[in-house]
């Protein structure tokens, strides 16, 4: 009997900043009947990275290397937050104070608390720190598909 | 109308044939002497000195090439020892190696001489202050307008290129009447003059000597209307000593010194002479060249000549402007740059494929070169840290390589367009 899985398999997609790039990701998604959780973008230089948080990780990966993208999956974790004022405040209070480094990170409201998808430099170690912290992490369970579409 | 060597500028055209048969069969034995390389390649077309006994005979010498100037060690190809030569130069090769080029002390003499002339011609003198906004250094635009304006008594600012702050503000104090700089650049100077309210209309500013790069009638006009600033053409290359050649007062034209070079017009894919007044590939001959020969040279760049006498009275032969390459050889802010050599650069990146696309458009008066390159699928990280210090890795690489900065743009494999063969892989946007 497996444990608690906190590793979140998130898309790193890497694309041009073109219009409609995000708009193509949105459309393979729809049309495999995925469900996007959250997303941020990264902007480099002319290119960017688009972070997708989705309910079937396995199937947009390969569906959007079929598309041509450029598509990895990267480990991040996803820190539950009280749903109120100051409740990002106080988890990365938490966070500083356990000692996690944070390479970027972004939210979503997922009733009736927050998310906040994190993504550390070392994984393992940061997820013992924020657990050993009190914090609640999200199992991957979380992320897996409602019935149906 | 001033001359700095009336004997040789107003010559009769049938004293300039017999002077130039002269000088190129003394050309010809001292390649053949001297330069191991240039003997082989007549021993192979079964040509000897003797074989040279009229002008016309020209066209049994083999031709030149730049690649024939890089893959050569200098012992091979030049005709001086390297206890005979002064001074060294460099012009782009295809690939990131340049092409090292030898003077001699007359070398040095001679290129001053042939620029001397054209820019009194072009109606400068010893009243002068000549501001070189050109680059001082292993290309040859700076000191060749250095040593020329000094030659000809004129005051010299070695101002060398950019900072056009101070560029301006040295105009102003010391009362600069000539500035040597491309025409774009030149352009540029105008614009920011504009802006910080200065009309260089009313400055002493009075004569562009403008080259380095493509540019137009157009531009002239600009030049000449917007900023008070008479445009003169000029022209040379480092491989045949640098800038040596300019338009004379009449704007009509380069006048080519017929003691000094012969400039053919070939047919590119032929390589027979193009008929009078035909556009064809330029060639050049270095009569006086002492170290680095240059023979039948083929420049790559597109033109026609004009052997009528120019209304100032001068007989030599006059270039028109360049109308293309026949290479894909590129001009970028005065800067050549082949293709080829940001392939090279770019395979020295791991992370990048081959495929690369090279977009050149003019952002207000400067070339502005961007290089697409793949990033290959394992090397994408989601690190954008990563991802823009490899980014800015690959530009100072091409930076160091070109000479020129270029923008780099990271793109996923697979998304730039493919091509049959020999990839055309540049896309020049400019409007000149
Ligand atoms: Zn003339």
């Amino acid at each position: 009997m497996n444990g608690p899985d906190y590793k979140i398999k998130q898309l790193s997609i890497f694309s041009e900043n073109k219009p409609g790039r995000i708009a193509a990701v949105a459309k393979a998604m729809k049309e495999e009947c995925i469900n996007i959780l959250a997303f941020s973008i990264a902007e480099g230089a002319g290119y960017g990275v688009i972070r997708v948080i989705v309910d079937s990780p396995v199937r947009a990966l390969e569906r959007l290397q079929r598309d041509g993208f450029v598509v990895r999956f990267t480990d991040v974790l996803a820190v539950e937050m009280a749903d109120r004022p100051g409740g990002l405040y106080d988890l990365t209070e938490m966070l500083s104070e356990a000692g996690v480094n944070i390479e970027y990170a972004y939210g979503y409201r997922n009733e009736p608390f927050a998310v906040l998808i994190i993504r550390v430099e070392d994984t393992d170690e940061g997820m013992k720190k924020i657990l050993a912290h009190g914090a609640k992490l999200l199992d991957v369970k979380h992320f897996q598909p409602d019935a149906g579409c | 109308m001033a001359c700095w060597n009336p004997n040789i500028e107003m010559m009769s055209k049938e004293d300039l044939d017999i002077l130039q048969l002269k000088l190129l069969k003394e050309l010809v034995d001292r390649a053949y002497d001297r330069s191991p390389l240039y003997r082989e390649r007549m021993d192979e077309k079964g040509v000897k000195p003797d074989d040279i006994m009229t002008l016309d005979d020209l066209s049994k010498l083999p031709f030149m090439s730049k690649k024939d100037l890089r893959d050569y060690q200098p012992e091979r190809l030049f005709m001086a020892g390297k206890r005979d030569i002064i001074r060294y130069h460099a012009s782009s090769g295809t690939t990131g190696k340049p092409t090292i080029v030898g003077y001699t002390k007359k070398d040095i003499e001679t290129w001053s001489e042939s620029l001397a002339r054209a820019l009194t011609s072009a109606g400068l003198g010893a009243d002068d202050i000549v501001q070189v906004a050109n680059t001082y250094g292993l290309f040859t635009g700076g000191l060749g307008f250095h040593y020329a304006a000094e030659k000809i008594g004129a005051a010299v600012v070695p101002a060398s290129t950019g900072n056009t702050d101070r560029q301006l503000q040295m105009i102003n104090d010391l009362g600069v009447t000539v500035m040597a700089a491309t025409p774009s650049y030149m352009i540029y100077v105008g614009e920011v003059a504009e802006k910080m309210g200065i009309d260089l209309r009313k400055s002493t500013l009075k004569t562009g000597l403008l080259g380095g790069e493509p540019w137009s009638d157009k531009m002239r006009e600009r030049i000449q209307s917007q900023f008070g600033v008479r445009g003169i053409n000029c022209f040379g290359a480092s491989e045949l000593y640098g800038p040596s050649w300019t338009e004379c007062d009449e704007q009509c034209g380069i006048h080519i010194w017929r003691d000094i070079a012969i400039f053919e017009i070939i047919d590119p894919k032929t390589g027979d002479k193009a008929s009078p007044g035909e556009r064809g590939e330029l060639v050049i001959t270095m009569l006086q060249k002492e170290a680095f020969p240059i023979i039948r040279y083929r420049m790559g760049d597109i033109t026609v000549m004009d052997e009528e006498k120019c209304a100032c009275g001068r007989s030599h032969p006059r270039m028109m402007r360049i109308s293309g390459r026949v290479d894909d050889m590129l001009i970028i802010r005065g800067i050549n740059v082949f293709p080829s050599q940001v392939e090279h650069c770019l395979h020295t990146n791991p992370e990048v494929g081959n495929e690369f696309q090279i977009v050149v458009d003019r952002k207000g008066a400067l070339d502005d070169m961007l290089v697409k390159v793949e990033l290959k699928p394992e090397a994408f990280t989601d690190n954008i840290l990563e991802l823009n210090a490899l980014r800015e890795r690959i530009t100072s690489r091409l930076k160091n390589s070109l000479n020129v900065g270029a923008k780099v743009e990271l793109v996923p494999t697979g998304s730039l367009p493919r091509f049959e063969g020999k990839a055309r892989r540049v896309m020049d946007r400019r409007d000149i």
